[in-house]
């Protein structure tokens, strides 16, 4: 590792301790080294959106290639910025309408294919007498029961009362899972940081 | 007068801190004291392995490397893993970083494991960059990868890449693996897979993977790594080891102390509960 690459990593350690400071409790080292992330990424993505963006959206296009076209879409753009002036706030309203009306064209039927279509049709399979039947079994009747659970409209007692707390036991061992994986999730990134720091501290010492 | 706690309270009211000491121990004591845990491999896992193990000289792979250094402690490991497999199997790669603060990170380990196996930009691979507005880019490159990304990263025109020539869109590939953070992985399943029918694999953080495994039921996705645990998965059955399975070690005595306390603290509020239903 060479003299600014030992620096450098020095510097990641010593803002790593900063964050880790939090843990005991708020301060000037953590509060530092928070905005200083949060300006590092708008600065990095500022740039990145004037490059990718405006230049190859606008001014490549328009100024390089003749391709005049483009002009309508940069006044729709320019238009939302009018949003900071209360005389011509309603323009935006043009851009915004076409943005929307667009996006939803485009997004709905393929959402409602991808999200609702497809998981339904996974829900009606066939049953059988194995292990991939007892599986699709118990996504049908999980399906059902958690359905139920979210029906207002008949009073959640008697036979209904079942089904929906059956429904309310799904839905907690969804939880259950989704919070394992949260917890393995959040310690990797402290288990990242502890490798680091080991790693940092190691060369370091030449070890 | 305030009411006296009593050992069932304690043992539901532990200082936050004594936690966080718990489980920064837990964590040091393996990196001094160093042991191995044995991983077993999961299907999903298993899967997109033997997708990209299928592959050889003059396939493409599409990865998606949409994450950014928030979330790489999760997903470089993966990354790495996919990336080295496709490189010693001269399977070509076209790669995007669709995470607005990805792009400088995934240049770096594009290079890191390029340079480990000799693969060389434009001809073994290609790293298109970030566009903004995902959704857009996944829908334009279903059509032509020219739509978004007229140029590389690099600014090279697309028409002058040799890994380039005779692919136009994704759907040339033999498949798409995205790995990712955040809702790009839903453009994918949408676009990528709804609209366009490509094979699609992911890999997400820990907290992404439970909302992912519906579609691997649906046969959306074919594959699914989740976190930290499917990234030592993959390095168990690649053989290119970094941190995946290093940290495994590390995620065992966590989790212990994890579920210590979850069971120490459910015992002091089933007692208390009983306690108070005895005084009344």
């Amino acid at each position: 590792m060479g003299t600014a690459e030992l620096l450098w990593n020095g510097l990641a350690a010593l803002l790593t301790l900063f964050i880790f400071s939090f843990l005991y409790r708020d301060n000037v080292f953590y509060k530092f080294a928070e905005r200083l992330v949060a300006g590092v990424s708008a600065g990095y993505w500022t740039i990145l959106l004037y490059h990718t963006s405006f230049t190859d959206k606008v001014i490549v296009p328009i100024f390089e290639q003749q391709h005049y076209w483009y002009i309508i879409p940069s006044i729709l753009g320019i238009m939302m910025w009018t949003r900071f002036s209360r005389k011509w706030a309603w323009l935006s309203r043009i851009s915004l309408a076409f943005y929307i009306g667009i996006a939803t064209g485009v997004a709905l039927p393929i959402a409602m294919y991808a999200s609702i279509y497809r998981q339904l049709q996974a829900s009606m399979v066939s049953i059988s007498l194995d292990w991939a039947g007892i599986n699709s079994a118990l996504v049908t009747i999980g399906l059902l029961c958690s359905l139920a659970y979210f029906y207002f409209s008949k009073e959640h007692d008697g036979w209904f009362g079942g089904i929906s707390r059956v429904g309310i036991y799904t839905l907690m061992i969804g939880f259950g899972a989704g919070f394992g994986l949260t917890v393995m999730g959040r310690i990797s990134l402290l288990i990242d940081r502890v490798l680091f720091l080991k790693d940092y501290v190691l060369t370091l010492f030449g070890a | 007068m305030a009411k006296q706690e009593n050992l069932f309270d304690k043992m539901m009211s532990i200082d936050r801190r004594v936690i966080y000491l718990l489980l920064g121990l837990a964590v040091i004591v393996p990196a001094i004291f160093p042991f191995d845990v044995p991983v077993a491999t999961t299907p999903e896992v298993e899967s997109v392995f033997h997708f990209v193990d299928s592959l050889g000289t003059g396939d493409y792979l599409f990865l998606g490397v949409d994450y950014d250094p928030s979330t790489m402690a999760e997903l470089h490991p993966m990354t790495k893993a996919i990336l080295s497999q496709c490189f010693s199997q001269d399977v070509k790669v076209i790669i995007t970083a669709l995470s607005q603060n990805g792009p400088g990170m995934v240049e770096s380990i594009i290079n890191e494991i390029a340079d480990q196996y000799g693969a060389k930009n434009h001809i073994d691979y290609c790293f298109l960059g970030y566009k903004p507005y995902p959704g857009i880019v996944v829908l334009n490159m279903g059509v032509n990868f020219k739509l978004t990304f007229p140029n590389d990263y690099y600014g090279a025109s697309l028409d002058t890449i040799p890994v380039m020539q005779g692919i136009k869109n994704y759907t040339e590939c033999a498949g798409v693996i995205d790995v990712c953070a955040g809702n790009i992985a839903d453009m994918w399943i949408q676009f990528g897979n709804g609209r366009y029918g490509v094979p699609l694999a992911l890999g997400v953080t820990g907290v992404m993977a439970s909302d992912y495994y519906p579609y691997l039921q649906s046969g959306q996705i074919f594959g699914l790594m989740p976190g930290m645990k499917g990234a030592a998965e993959y390095e168990s059955l690649s053989g290119y080891k970094t941190t995946g399975i290093r940290s495994m070690a590390y995620q065992t005595s966590t989790h212990v102390i994890i579920l210590a306390f979850i069971i120490i603290s459910n015992i002091g509020w089933f007692l208390s509960r009983k306690e108070e239903k005895k005084i009344g």
